[in-house]
Formats: C-alpha cells, sequence, structure tokens
C-alpha cells in the first residue's frame, strides 16, 4: 500500500480523452482498497491545442492530508510514474512560451517508472531521453500510439493496457487486481478486461542506471522579480520578418515534412497553406521549412500536389532541426539516398497513396 | 468537510467529478428550468455537464447560449421574475461585462443562482483564480458564499436554491469556485437520489411577485428620491433576515445528507484552543489545513477559520470565535489597492469585525495566490511566522504581507 501520483503526458486535444479516461480509473481503482484520490487536469493547458504537450495527473493517497497537499497543485509532486502516450515526447515538451523544452521525465525520482507508448525499442529512445544522476526503470508498451480527436474516441485498447502497464510498474499504487473490479464493471468487460492484462503481460520493464541517456542540457527557467518586469504588461513581440524565439512549436510535432526537392515544382501550395508560416522562400526559388516554427499539422503534405515530394516523418528519425534543403543543395545524390532511405525504413505517411509503412 | 456519514433514509452514491459537474448534478437534482450561458474559462465546464445532460435525458431544461454575458444575465433574470428556477455563471472580466444586468437581479430580489469561476480580471489574459471577481458585487444584495471542495459544490448549490429562494429573502446568490482547483480537478462526491432534493427544496414560487398574465404587474419602473430608500432598506432587511434562514436551511440539509460543519458560515478546523488564527476563503484552505496539522505536530497551537459565506458576512462567528486569540492572519486571494493597510477584501472585513471586542487579537493582513499562483504548505508556514512575528509586535503589522511574490515585498 502506498500513496502517489501518475502522470499522463500526451498530445493535446488528440488524446485528452485517453488520459482523461486512464487518470479516473486509475482513481476509482485506488477506491477498491480503501485509498482516496482526485484528479487534476493541468490548468494552462486548457484549451487544449493540437498536439502541443499536455498533462493530466491522478493523485493517490492515503489520508485527506496528503490529498490536500497535492491537489492545491498544478502539478503534483510525488510522482511515481510518467506514462508519455506518444513517443515523440521522449524528446521533451515545450508547452508554453518562456519555459524552454523539458525534459520527458522531469519531475520523476529515484526507482521511479517512465511508461512509454511505442514501436521503438528502448535504445532508440535513450537516444532522446536525458540522462539522470539516479537509476529510473523506462517500460515500453508496445504500440502505435492512440490519436482521436476532441469529438471522438477510439476504444482500440491503449487505455486498458496502458493502465495495466501501469499496474505491473506500481502495484503499490494501484494494483491489477483493483483495476479488474474496477473495468469489469463497465461496458465491454470482457474485451476491456482483456487489454488490462495484455497490457500488463506485455509492458517492457527495464531499469537506466544513473547517466545514461542523452545529455541532459536541461535549465529550470528563471523567472524575473517583479521590480525587473516591464511594467504595465508589456512582452517583447516577434521582430519584424523575425520569429518568436521565446517558443518554438516543434515539440507538437510527432512527424515531420521532409522534401523531395527534386520533384518540387515550386507551386508554392505549401508556402500559402501552412498555418504557422513555416517556408522560407530560398534565392532559387524553393519553399524551405524552418523545423523550429513546425507544428506537424501535415497540412503542407496534403496539398502538395507532387506525388511523394512532402512525405511525413516519424520525429524520432531525426535527432535535430537541421536544414535540409541546405543539404539538398550541397550533395544532391547523398539527399536522394537519404530521402529514398526515409521511404524504405522510416514511418512515412505520404499523400500519393495515404500509406502508412511501418520499418 | 466530513463526508463519512451518510443519512439513513436517502441513498448517495460516490462519483468522482469535477466542482462544476458537481454544481450540474445539483442543478440536475434541483430541476432547473432555465439556464443561460457564455462560454469563458474557468465557469463554462458547467455550461458542457448541463448540456450533456440535457441531451442525455438526464434532465429537462432551456438551454440558452446567449450572444454575450451580459444577455446571459438579462435572460435568466427574466426567466426567474415569470417563476422559472434558473441558473447561470461566469468568471473574471466576463462576470464585469454582465454587471449591469448583475446589479439589477439584486436590486430586484429576484433569486437567481449563479457560479462564479473564479479568475484574475484582465489585464494579463490570465486565467488563474483571484476573487476579486466575485467580490465585485459584495456591496449590491448578492448573497456571496465560497466553496472549498467537490461535495460542498454539490452541495451549496442547493442550499443556495433553498435560500435565495425563501420569500423571506428572494436574493440572488453567487458560488464562488477557483478556478482550477475545483473547475478543472475531479473530487470524490456523494450525490444524493432525487428523493433528498425533494425533501429538501421547496418548489420556487413568487406567488403576488410573479409576472404573469394573470397576475399583472410592472417591474422596476421610474422612481424617484422619494421612494428609492425605502427599497434599499428592504433588501437591507432581506440581507439581515438572511442569517436565519441560512441556519435554518443548513441544519436541514445536515441533517438529510450526515454531513457538514458545526457552523453554517464559517469552517473551523482546530481553532477550540488555537492561539493563532489563520482565515481564509475557498481552495487556499487545503494547504492551509494540512500546514496547521505539522504545526500543530511541532506543538504550536494554531488553527484555520474559513469564511463560507461572505454575504451575509459572519460577524457574529467571527466575534466568538477569535477574541482573546495573540493573532489572526488573513489569507487574502483578492487585493485592494491603496485600501487600509493595503490589505485585501477579506482582511479589511474581518478587521472591522473584530474592532468592538475588548480583547480583539491583532489582525495581519497576508496576500497570497494571485492570479491562480499555487499556495503551497511552505508558504502556509512563512505565513504562520510572520503572524506570530507581526502578533508580538516584531514585524511592521501596518501594511499587508505578499507571500510567494517574486522580489523584494516590504
Ligand atoms: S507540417 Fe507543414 S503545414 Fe504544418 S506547420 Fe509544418 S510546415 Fe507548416
Ligand atoms: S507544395 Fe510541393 S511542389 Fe509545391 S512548392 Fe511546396 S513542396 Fe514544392
Amino acid at each position: 500500500m502506498a500513496s502517489g501520483s501518475v502522470d499522463i503526458t500526451y498530445r493535446g486535444v488528440f488524446q485528452k480523452i485517453l488520459a482523461g479516461n486512464i487518470v479516473k480509473t486509475l482513481v476509482k481503482a485506488s477506491r477498491h482498497s480503501g485509498k482516496i484520490g482526485g484528479t487534476i487536469s493541468r490548468y494552462s493547458d486548457s484549451p487544449e491545442r493540437n498536439g502541443i504537450p499536455a498533462k493530466q495527473f491522478a493523485v493517490i493517497a492515503e489520508s485527506q492530508d496528503e490529498l490536500h497537499v497535492e491537489m492545491a497543485k498544478y502539478e503534483p509532486d510525488n510522482i511515481r510514474l510518467i506514462a508519455a502516450l506518444d513517443d515523440t515526447l521522449a524528446k521533451g515538451h515545450e508547452s508554453w512560451a518562456w519555459y524552454g523544452i523539458r525534459p520527458i521525465h522531469l519531475g520523476l525520482r529515484e526507482g521511479g517508472a517512465l511508461l512509454v507508448v511505442s514501436e521503438h525499442e528502448r535504445a532508440k529512445l535513450l537516444e532522446f531521453i536525458p540522462r539522470l544522476p539516479f537509476e529510473w526503470r523506462l517500460a515500453i508498451l508496445p504500440g502505435e500510439k492512440s490519436f482521436s480527436g476532441l469529438w471522438v474516441y477510439h476504444d482500440d485498447g491503449t487505455e486498458f493496457r496502458v493502465l495495466g502497464a501501469i499496474a505491473r510498474l506500481i502495484p503499490e499504487v494501484v494494483g491489477l487486481e483493483e483495476l479488474e473490479k474496477e473495468v469489469g464493471k463497465g461496458p465491454k468487460a470482457e474485451q476491456h478486461l482483456d487489454w488490462l492484462r495484455q497490457g500488463y503481460r506485455e509492458v517492457q520493464v527495464g531499469t537506466v542506471p544513473a547517466g545514461v541517456g542523452a545529455p541532459n542540457t536541461y535549465e529550470p527557467v528563471k523567472l524575473p522579480e517583479w521590480t525587473e518586469m516591464a511594467e504595465a504588461i508589456i512582452v517583447p513581440a516577434a521582430p519584424r520578418g523575425g520569429r518568436q524565439e521565446a517558443f518554438k512549436k516543434f515539440t507538437t510535432r510527432s512527424e515531420r515534412p521532409v522534401i523531395d526537392f527534386d520533384v518540387c515544382t515550386q507551386c508554392k501550395q505549401c508556402f500559402v497553406e501552412c498555418p504557422d508560416s513555416v517556408f522560407e522562400l530560398t534565392p532559387e526559388g524553393y519553399y524551405n521549412p524552418e523545423y523550429e516554427a513546425c507544428c506537424g499539422c501535415g497540412i503542407c503534405a496534403e496539398v502538395c500536389p507532387v506525388d511523394d515530394c512532402i512525405v511525413m516523418v516519424d520525429e524520432l528519425a531525426f535527432a535535430d532541426n537541421r536544414d535540409l534543403y541546405e543539404e539538398w543543395k550541397a550533395d544532391r545524390a547523398a539527399y536522394r539516398q537519404f530521402f529514398q532511405g526515409l521511404l524504405e525504413r522510416e514511418r512515412v505517411t505520404a499523400r500519393s497513396s495515404r500509406r502508412k509503412v511501418s520499418a | 468537510m466530513a463526508m463519512t456519514e451518510v443519512s439513513r433514509r436517502f441513498a448517495q452514491h460516490e462519483e468522482l467529478i469535477t466542482g462544476t459537474e458537481a454544481v450540474a448534478q445539483a442543478l440536475r437534482l434541483a430541476d432547473v428550468d432555465v439556464m443561460a450561458g457564455y462560454p469563458i474559462r474557468p465557469y463554462d465546464s458547467v455550461m458542457s455537464s448541463v448540456a450533456k445532460m440535457i441531451a442525455n435525458g438526464q434532465m429537462d431544461a432551456d438551454f440558452i447560449v446567449a450572444e454575450s454575458e451580459h444577455s446571459q444575465f438579462e435572460i435568466v433574470k427574466h426567466a426567474s421574475a415569470t417563476g422559472a428556477r434558473v441558473f447561470v455563471g461566469s468568471s473574471g472580466v466576463g462576470w464585469m461585462y454582465a454587471m449591469e444586468a448583475i446589479v439589477v437581479t439584486a436590486a430586484l430580489r429576484l433569486p437567481v443562482v449563479a457560479l462564479v469561476g473564479n479568475r484574475a480580471l484582465d489585464d494579463p489574459g490570465a486565467f488563474g483564480v483571484e476573487h476579486n471577481d466575485a467580490l465585485m458585487v459584495r456591496d449590491s444584495g448578492w448573497l456571496l458564499y465560497w466553496v472549498a471542495e467537490g461535495q460542498e459544490a454539490l452541495d451549496a448549490t442547493l442550499l443556495a436554491y433553498r435560500v435565495a429562494e425563501d420569500a423571506r429573502v428572494s436574493l440572488p446568490c453567487a458560488l464562488s469556485m477557483d478556478g482550477a482547483f475545483l473547475t478543472h480537478s475531479q473530487h470524490l462526491v456523494l450525490v444524493p437520489e432525487k428523493d433528498l432534493v425533494e425533501a429538501f427544496l421547496p418548489p420556487y414560487d413568487l406567488k403576488k411577485r410573479r409576472f404573469h398574465p394573470d397576475n399583472p404587474i410592472s417591474i422596476a419602473p421610474q422612481y424617484n428620491e422619494d421612494w428609492v430608500m425605502e427599497t434599499r432598506k428592504q433588501s437591507d432587511a432581506a440581507m439581515r433576515r438572511a442569517r436565519g434562514v441560512i441556519a435554518e436551511a443548513y441544519a436541514e440539509l445536515k441533517r438529510l445528507t450526515g454531513r457538514g460543519d458545526p457552523d453554517p458560515f464559517v469552517e473551523t478546523y482546530r481553532v477550540e484552543d488555537a492561539d493563532y488564527v489563520l482565515i481564509g476563503m475557498g481552495t487556499v484552505a487545503m494547504p492551509i489545513k494540512v500546514a496547521v496539522d505539522q504545526l500543530r505536530e511541532e506543538g504550536k497551537r494554531v488553527g484555520f477559520l474559513r469564511i463560507k459565506w461572505f454575504r451575509p458576512f459572519p460577524d457574529e462567528e467571527l466575534r466568538r470565535l477569535l477574541h482573546g486569540r495573540k493573532g489572526v492572519g488573513v489569507v487574502d486571494r483578492d487585493y485592494s489597492y491603496g485600501s487600509t493597510r493595503h490589505g485585501g477584501a477579506v482582511y479589511n472585513e474581518v478587521r472591522s469585525a473584530l474592532y468592538d471586542l475588548e480583547d480583539r487579537p491583532p489582525v495581519i493582513g497576508f496576500i497570497a495566490g494571485l492570479g491562480g499562483r499555487e499556495v503551497s504548505v511552505d508558504d502556509v508556514f512563512q505565513i504562520e511566522a510572520k503572524l506570530e512575528q507581526a502578533a508580538a509586535g516584531d514585524l511592521g503589522a501596518e501594511s499587508a504581507h505578499w507571500i510567494g511574490v517574486r522580489g523584494p515585498v516590504e
């Protein structure tokens, strides 16, 4: 028996209902062992914006005081487990201006668990997840990320598989038996119980020793004192012709557009339709995305009239936001190889066939 | 609020719901006739909860989405005059935009029940909790209640209808709920069945004041100076009578639900033998109660008093509970620039209420949690330490202390 909080980190709007169902079921399940609890929907994420990282929490407690301490917060502190419902969140998340990109496991304590729904291997995820000064647990629930919209919900099993995985990782906070009792009460109980147990069985757990992982470059932001802030509610705007430095948008995306400049006809559609004005006109007349500003909405790939010209590629195929147009210009043959490689090896969605190719 | 003992006569079942969903449940149980809405965070989550219940056939009410906050309050004012039980609400500057309709509702003595999802006033475009929005009507004849937990959100909504609609009162009632901590967090709430509410809440009946073709009356004519002061006195008398009606209704609600505080107007937490008492409204109760427990373990005699009803203000209770204490610290989640001692609205009311006491305690003001800033248990330790110092004369008592602001505070 123990208390603690569970942090569900997810893609705003697309996974809102999924995250909400998970935290609610966790608290209700914990009632079967006499615990009390509540949920927190991180207030500053509301109203949610498409894809922008958001959080909901289940707070599970054994006493009113334990509950009250955490429920008076936006983000509880006693995090036992963080679940990332989209593995590209492993690259970190920037939810608002001024705070920079935060590591996915921010707030995790020694021995705590990070659960990621992913089709990738542990080594791949650790290319992106920063190292910590203590040992922690990385768990992978094999599977595709589940995306629904705001008004629809895919009952595709992810909800229950994640719950099962959580029970495996922190049984002292909420166990499989309590979850079975709770899920067994609901509609489609048999199918949901199957998924729950499947998640419990299939989750792959390993420890990550101190110091293993990507370099940790995160620095908590230092906010100014009231005497240092500009008076009368003024903040700098983006410079003319420039971009807002205080909020880049790229941790919003699960996929990024990659362009085959060899077949691009310079028709300008992508430039016109991109809602975030991501494309810069090159001296040669091409439209080159500034990846730091791209939220990965995929509209450019949808409107591009040329088959397989703009393809959306799994974000985890890239380590950084490097300028691909410059690479194409420098060495077209090498770029051709790179682009073909993406089509063959990576998870790609393309306008031409609406196909989805998995490696 | 204790939520354990349940009245044997009435079934209640537990749900995990947000404070606004708890209000929506109460609206269903109270069989509200007309609801007007205009979306603004954080109040608006009650709109979607009610809309869902109507769509699911669980509730039968006219839900009117207005084109502005002002119209929204006008709609329910008129509906209320015709004898409909109504619900409305807003937050922050939305509440301010409706202000003209809000003040006339009180003047016309129409028992509208409103939810204020407390939100900082613009600018900046913030949506964290501050109590200045609801406090703007503190002089206008609205009954004002501050909720602290999900269960209380449901119970207080039922209470509000009974008190507001009582013929001895007939005043509108606004329920304040802190943005985020109540509106966007789910709490465990016992939801009663309809039979409990039917036993508690009589039908709304305006009798001779009902605006109806069978009862020809004209509402809100123009008055000259020969008439106005008497209507003001009528409202004053109604607000004075509200105290007794609240006490009566609260005792009944407690009896039926099997839960509630000993006192209808304030919640007291380990106050009995306390040397120092902290005062606050809303969800700040959570960290303060935890801090009180921890300070008690260190042998400090500290207690907490939560003001539930701000209008009518609990003068008598404060005098009875606070006389002779070594110090009283008022935590305001609001500001009143340039006021006495630069304190908040609650501080100044409390200090004024205690003035007549022979053995009045020093009252120290604290401004905390503005714009939704978290008030942590450590913040409360800091408040308690400053209270002790100030009460002993070791720290300036002339000016309210800001807690949790970045930068110089004294
Ligand atoms: S995916 Fe394309 S359209 Fe969407 S933001 Fe990025 S560049 Fe613009
Ligand atoms: S829409 Fe496609 S073809 Fe047209 S300019 Fe953009 S990348 Fe080139």
